[in-house]
């Protein structure tokens, strides 16, 4: 019997182990061959200067159009997603309390909205775009990757804030807080970590996702200086340039790769450090 | 110097207390039913709160002693299923009337959970919110206040050169003194103290009843416990509850040596 138990504990060991490892191994392959493919044609210039003449034939340039274009989307995105989805997320928890179906329905929904692929967010957008007579444009992109990203904020955040123990909303609404200051002085403090973890999954998929930008935002050479104006995306720009028949280009999508990359990862440990400074105070 | 001013200023505000030979009822509650969907938590509760006394609610687990406090500063609103009909007066102003400021009607009591929770702020943070929501803006009022109310429960000494550090960073008695203090700052009328010892060590615990039983010259104390010996200890008047009834109250002695009932002789064999 007890031998039994041992090999069954070994053999769940090594089959979780195994699949632990893989996982990561996997993940460290994809950035080891980004970076490995990527660090050979990235240069000064592909950071620092945007497409100069004949720069999708092999010619001279960068992409900080394209950096730029992503960045001023993803940041504006998460922005409109921030503000529209924390209070969104605060109505779930503290105001909808007493309607529990209510409730649920709202968090199917937003689970629904957080699974639509993002191509049908595009065309959305694209719709709208027409709708409110504006042109493929930064704005137009911000809007469109706003609305692909909100759902993630509301639901990540509505989460965390699922977790907070009730004894400690018991103990703010005792002292004679009301919703409100319960929602924004206590709940937010407590729930930080969580909503530094809803602003970064958030921004990663809108600096990550091509197909809601595709038709929305466009793709130009220039970097956007205005709302109106069409904006390049990192993603975009890989794709334009895997797609080129010419290898010194399909190499330079790969830097391109290697940049987003290295965007995610510094944003994503800023945020870390953020929250972990803040969550020190926090109580379990 | 400050704090002479500000308690001569206290003194001018709080008009001191006279000291009645009466005792006077603080809270009176009266038909209190609380209902679960098909389940009924709390039958037809009467029950009578002197001020300055300790009343200990007593009683096996899950028969509506911890209901019974929420009800009290309608904690239980955030359970949309419970349906609470009754009559809770508290200085004349009943507690269950649609109509009543809530927020202002909690700051009239303070409530110790079983389990501390400080809120995530620093522990001079924690002790100031209240005052903060009360409208205080004054810093050297609150400044003064957070160690008062520090000393009031202990924990001065203890904190008093860290006190921007987190609350989460005391030892688990302390953050329940903490909270307490707390409670104290908003200047409430009651304290509602839900078993506050249950998840301390014996020299904590011993500590919070020390203290309640020092702030019943300034407070009305509403205990609920499962412990008997903390019930003998503390009790100026015994409340014995058994699934959602009062079945006797009274002087803690005189309950205690003479129970008029099976349930609550069977109740104390088994505690003792």
């Amino acid at each position: 019997m007890r031998k039994r138990k041992n090999i069954e504990e070994k053999f769940f060991k090594s089959l979780s182990g195994l699949t632990t490892y893989s996982l990561i191994g996997i993940l460290l392959f994809i950035i080891a061959v980004v970076f490995y493919k990527g660090f050979n044609a990235l240069s000064f210039e592909m950071i620092f200067k945007p497409p100069e003449g004949g720069y999708y034939y092999g010619g001279e340039g960068g992409v900080l159009n394209a950096i730029a274009g992503s960045v001023y989307i993803a940041f504006g995105a998460t922005l409109i997603a921030v503000f529209i989805g924390i209070p969104a997320a605060l109505f779930i928890n503290i105001y909808l309390n007493r309607m529990k179906k209510v409730q649920n329905l709202f968090r199917y929904l937003l689970d629904a909205l957080w699974g639509i692929p993002s191509i049908v967010y595009g065309a959305f957008g694209f719709t709208l775009m027409l709708f409110m007579g504006l042109n493929a444009s930064l704005l137009a992109g911000i809007i469109t990757v706003s609305i692909l990203i909100t759902p993630i904020v509301v639901r990540t955040f509505d989460d965390v804030l699922c977790n907070i123990p009730k004894g400690l909303i018991e103990a703010s609404f005792a002292l004679g807080s009301t919703k409100t200051e319960t929602a924004f002085k206590i709940l937010i403090k407590q729930g930080f970590s969580g909503f530094i973890t809803a602003l970064l999954l958030s921004f990663g998929r809108g600096i990550g996702d091509a197909a809601s930008v595709l038709f929305t935002a466009g793709y130009t050479d220039l970097i956007p200086r205005n709302l109106d104006e069409p904006a390049a995306t990192l993603p975009l720009a890989i794709f334009f340039q895997l797609s080129s028949p010419i290898p010194v280009v399909r190499e330079r999508a790969y830097a391109a790769a290697t940049v987003l990359t290295i965007i995610i990862l510094s944003i994503s440990l800023v945020a870390r450090y953020i929250s972990g400074r803040n969550t020190f105070s926090n109580i379990k | 110097m400050y704090q002479e001013v500000c308690d001569n200023i206290e003194n001018l505000v709080v008009e001191p207390k006279v000291k009645r030979e009466e005792p006077t009822t603080v809270l009176k509650i009266s038909n209190l039913n609380v209902n679960l969907p098909n389940h009924p938590i709390l039958k037809n509760i009467n029950l009578e709160v002197q001020e300055n006394k300790i009343t200990v609610l007593l009683g096996p687990s899950g028969c509506g002693k911890t209901t019974l406090l929420k009800s009290i500063n309608r904690l239980t609103s955030l359970t949309p299923e419970l349906k609470v009909t009754g009559k809770i007066l508290i200085e004349g102003e009943d507690v269950l009337n649609g109509r009543t400021n809530i927020p202002e009607l909690r700051q009239k009591m303070g409530l110790l959970s079983q389990r501390p929770f400080p809120l995530p702020f620093s522990i001079y943070k924690n002790i100031a919110y209240g005052l903060k929501l009360k409208g205080v803006r004054d810093k050297n009022l609150i400044e003064y206040n957070v160690e008062k109310r520090l000393r009031e429960v202990g924990l001065w000494n203890e904190v008093k050169d860290r006190l921007n550090t987190p609350a989460s960073s005391l030892s688990i008695g302390q953050q329940q003194r903490l909270c307490l203090a707390r409670g104290l700052a908003v200047k409430p009328k009651i304290i509602l103290a839900d078993e506050p010892t249950s998840a301390l060590d014996p020299t904590s615990s011993k500590t919070i009843e020390c203290l309640l039983k020092e702030l019943k010259k300034h407070y009305t104390i509403i205990l609920v416990t499962h412990v008997l010996r903390q019930a003998v200890r503390l009790a100026d008047h015994v409340v014995f509850m058994y699934y959602g009834e009062i079945i006797e109250q009274g002087e803690p002695q005189e309950l205690f040596k003479h129970p008029k009932t099976e349930k609550l002789r069977n109740y104390l064999i088994d505690g003792n």
